[in-house]
């Protein structure tokens, strides 16, 4: 078989980094590719080089044997190369055809023919079976529908080699299932796919190869069928990983974090949490799961004070907090990892450093007097990096923005866990993250819960709930449908619930039993 | 290019294409440009060129006379700014401010080392409670400050006039009476050193202004917290900051520099309050002169020099049978050039790459 798309000894370095050294990468046609490797080990940079967006300091492409110079995207769009980025660019008040027409709209005349578009991407959407819609507005569809509208970008470019820059990130189970099978599609179809993630099970599902890179070299290239999620784990970062979670028994203490009867509207102004009671104890770690979309970020939000309630109770340590100002709720010893880590997480336009100090900013070390201390503030910032193993250019200095995805969100988690709060609500985590800083997190989450802090987590990774809670509570159209022993549940009887068909009622009448007795 | 020196020679390349573009449009106009460049140089030293006169004290007292109100205006502009905010409001706090030193200036009767300060204080405190209104405003309902403070420019012009005519009375409905020497920044030495030009102690609060405003947004935990919610409101309410008092005061702020600048020119400029006809421009040329100085204190000094030195050319120029317009034609393509960086940036970006290639990026 012939390659389609060869990279050669490419070298490339930022300030301060080395971010590929010596790569090569030769990419069968008609095959999906996984290129696997931590945050920050240089996939991306990788595939920007590949997709003209940067210029390799040495080595050379090739395209179907063809030594190319790919010098711009639409260098790479002309020679068939699409890319799917981890954030969309999508104008969200156009429809689904004129996103995908934009910059080269068919014409008749002096008029844009959206007809004749809005016929070509419902043929396309057909024959990928895409199941989208032509004439749906973007801000009116989910997340992995506009996924798939960046897709059919590509394909009505015609492109041949699509570049999916981790695609699962944002998306649910559900939807990451169905991505796969489209993919598996387009191979069929004679695509080529480059696949760049950090999710071995993705790998396994459905790559042919995989390329391994590790701090920016190449560590090996194999056969996903030759090779098992162990071994892969341990190319990628150069030790054993452990996919469990080690953890002793829960010692649960006093309930610190107890919600009572709490109604939440969300955005679209209907009740997104529906009199909801639970309960979070000193020493456990309760994982909230459920499908996207199902109460969730209600009740962060509620919880953290960022939205408002409609009736019902939160006490923190006994005291109610229901209507305080999230400073309040902060210095009662709430703590807090945002799920949207690029609104709420950080300032992008911040330094690292800057990041890390944003809830203390004020206090000592950091400030005497009003004035900001700048040595106490690098220090933290240099310890945090250490500890957390968050890559960045320019260290305590690099600007939030110029950080990869994966490194943002290490920085988040480490400013969260190192104020070491009370009661720690820890929205997905680990989300975009490598198994050795998951690995890495969880344990530093176990550790919180031994010191005796209540944390409540919500996920939508199922593995990541049973592996790290005591107990689960599962949440169904704003209303928990069940608690139970993470010992001794399964992802089938989760997963029964989550969709709503099975409630267990012995865990919500004990939670009753608890509020009434409170 | 680092980001460093990436703040410090775009502007500078932006001022370089205003005066190529205002040197065609002389040219255009079948004049020299040489006679132009003539002009600016005598605005901002007196010297002349064509006729070998040396340095003129005179004329560089007067280009800093322009060049502080605007400063001060710049300085109000971008405090609002780095905080997230578009204020068009410096033009109404100057005039408010400008209202406010005269009061005190005419009513207070005490000797110059408690009557100077006390105008100046009256000035700010003037422009920072009309800065505050819009801020309320926007904190409390949500209302869009550009709005507001276009709006609150023609209350401010019109309570000023009606002030100074229906209250303070004017003989010759212009002016009021002469304020006394005690309140003015008047000061017979500097005027004596630059050859009696209006050139007054002035100069001193604007620079004490300048550095307060590098010092409050780099330096304290207020400035700290004020960028933090200029840069994204949701980050800074997700860590506990009360984002809707940082606006307030943050507009209370930039008020307080145009009240500032209105007092500067009542009691520096003029010795009198003075009844305004129509917006004199302080506030747009505050805009610009922040957009050139990049919403920073050093590059809002250097830029409001430039642009007072700009303003103080124009009669010269005309006296070389140049149209006074070609300076505020070179204004407003700098300020252009300057909001076309991005443009700027990627021409030098593409030309250091074909001099040394990769050097450009910094996404690990």
């Amino acid at each position: 078989m012939s390659y389609i798309v060869e990279m050669l000894h490419i070298t490339k370095d930022f300030p301060g980094i080395r971010a590929n050294d010596d790569i090569t990468l030769q990419i069968e046609e008609r095959s999906i590719h996984a290129l696997l490797g931590e945050n920050g080990a240089g996939k991306s940079t990788l595939m920007s080089i590949l997709f003209g967006l940067y210029q390799p300091d040495s080595g050379s492409i090739r395209v179907r044997g063809k030594e190319v110079k790919i010098s711009d995207p639409n260098v790479a769009t002309s020679l068939g190369i699409g890319m799917v980025h981890q954030h969309f660019k999508l104008v969200h008040n156009f429809t689904v055809t004129e996103n995908i027409i934009l910059g080269m709209e068919p014409r008749k005349g002096p008029v844009i023919d959206i007809r004749a578009a809005e016929q070509k991407v419902e043929d396309l959407s057909k024959l990928y079976g895409l199941a989208v819609d032509p004439r749906a507005k973007i801000e009116d569809i989910s997340v992995s529908m506009q996924q798939r509208v960046e897709i059919l970008k590509m394909l009505y470019r015609d492109a041949e080699i699509l570049i999916f820059d981790e695609p699962t990130a944002v998306l649910t189970p559900q939807e990451i299932h169905e991505l796969m099978q489209i993919m598996r599609r387009l191979v069929e179809e004679g695509k080529t796919i480059l696949l760049i993630t950090h999710k071995l099970k993705e790998i396994k599902e459905v790559a042919d190869t995989c390329t391994v890179l590790r701090r920016g070299k190449l560590v090996s290239t194999v056969p996903v069928a030759d090779t098992d999620e162990q071994r892969m784990a341990e190319m990628m970062v150069g030790r054993q990983v452990s996919f469990h979670v080690d953890k002793g028994p829960a010692k649960p203490g006093d309930e610190l974090l107890r919600i009572e009867q709490l109604n939440v509207k969300n955005v679209k102004g209907v009740l997104g949490v529906k009199n909801l009671s639970l309960s979070v104890r000193a020493g456990e770690v309760l994982g909230l799961c459920g499908i996207d979309g199902n109460g969730q970020a209600e009740l962060v939000y509620a919880i953290t004070g960022l939205t408002k309630v409609e009736s019902g109770k939160i006490f923190l340590k006994d005291k109610e907090i229901t209507n305080l100002s999230i400073k309040e709720r902060i210095d009662l010893g709430l703590g807090h990892i945002p799920e949207d880590r690029q609104k709420y997480g950080l300032v992008l336009d911040f330094t690292l450093g800057e990041n890390f100090i944003i809830h203390n900013y004020y206090e000592r070390p950091f400030a005497s007097r009003g004035i900001l201390r700048r040595k106490a503030i690098l220090e933290n910032a240099q310890r945090l990096i250490r500890e957390f193993d968050v890559r960045s250019g320019q260290g305590a200095m690099t600007p939030a923005r110029a950080m990869s995805g994966g490194n943002q969100q290490k920085a988040i988690v480490a400013r969260e866990i190192d104020r070491s709060p009370e009661v720690f609500v820890v929205v997905q985590p680990t989300r975009g993250l490598d198994v050795g800083a998951i690995e890495y997190i969880h344990r530093r989450i176990i550790e919180e819960r031994d010191k005796n802090k209540a944390i409540l987590l919500v996920s939508l990774e199922l593995d990541e709930i049973m592996d790290v809670s005591d107990r689960i509570a599962v949440i169904y159209n704003g209303e928990i449908v069940g608690i139970v022993d993470a010992a001794s549940t399964n992802e089938n009887e989760l997963g029964l619930m989550m969709s709503g068909a099975l409630r267990k009622s012995g865990g919500a009448s004990r939670l009753v039993h608890e509020a009434a007795r409170a | 290019m680092t980001a460093r020196k990436e703040k410090i020679v775009l502007p500078l390349i932006a001022v370089l294409l205003g005066f190529v573009l205002g040197s065609l449009i002389v040219i255009l106009t079948g004049r020299s440009p040489l006679s132009m460049f003539a002009a600016i140089v005598k605005g901002f030293s007196g010297i002349d060129i064509v006729n070998g006169q040396p340095i003129n004290t005179r004329y560089i007292g007067e280009f800093i006379i322009q060049a502080m109100p605007i400063i001060l205006t710049g300085l109000s502009f971008a405090f609002a700014s780095r905080t997230g905010l578009f204020s068009i409001g410096a033009e109404g706090q100057l005039m408010i401010g400008s209202i406010s030193a005269t009061a005190v200036a005419l009513l207070v009767d005490a000797p110059r080392a408690v009557h100077l300060p006390l105008v100046l204080i009256a000035g700010i405190l003037g422009g920072a409670l009309w800065g505050a209104i819009p801020g309320f405003l926007k904190a409390r309902y949500n209302v869009h400050e550009v709005v507001v403070t276009i709006m609150m420019n023609y209350i401010a012009l019109h309570f000023n006039n009606f002030v100074i005519l229906h209250i303070f009375g004017s003989v010759d409905r212009v002016k009021t009476a002469p304020f006394p020497m005690s309140a003015l920044l008047k000061s017979p030495f500097l005027e004596n050193i630059t050859r009696q030009s209006r050139l007054n102690w002035g100069f001193i609060p604007v620079i004490v202004a300048v550095v307060l405003f590098s010092f409050i947004i780099n330096k304290t935990t207020f400035g700290y917290s004020l960028r933090a919610v200029g840069y994204n409101k949701d980050a800074a309410r997700y860590a506990g900051m009360k984002v809707s008092r940082n606006i307030i005061a943050s507009m209370a702020i930039a008020g307080a520099f145009a009240g500032l600048a209105g007092a500067v020119i009542t009691v520096g400029t003029f010795n009198f309050g003075r009844v305004i006809q129509a917006a004199e421009g302080y506030g747009f040329d505050g805009i610009a002169v922040a957009l050139v100085g990049g919403n920073e204190a050093t590059g809002i000094l250097l830029a409001g020099l430039l642009f007072g030195g700009l303003k103080a050319a124009q009669p010269l120029m005309q006296s070389q049978g140049i149209p006074r317009e070609i300076a505020g034609i070179i204004q407003a393509s700098i300020v252009l050039f300057v909001a076309m960086k991005f443009g700027i940036k990627m021409v030098l970006d593409k030309f250091e790459r074909r001099q040394a290639p990769s050097t450009e990026g910094d996404r690990v």
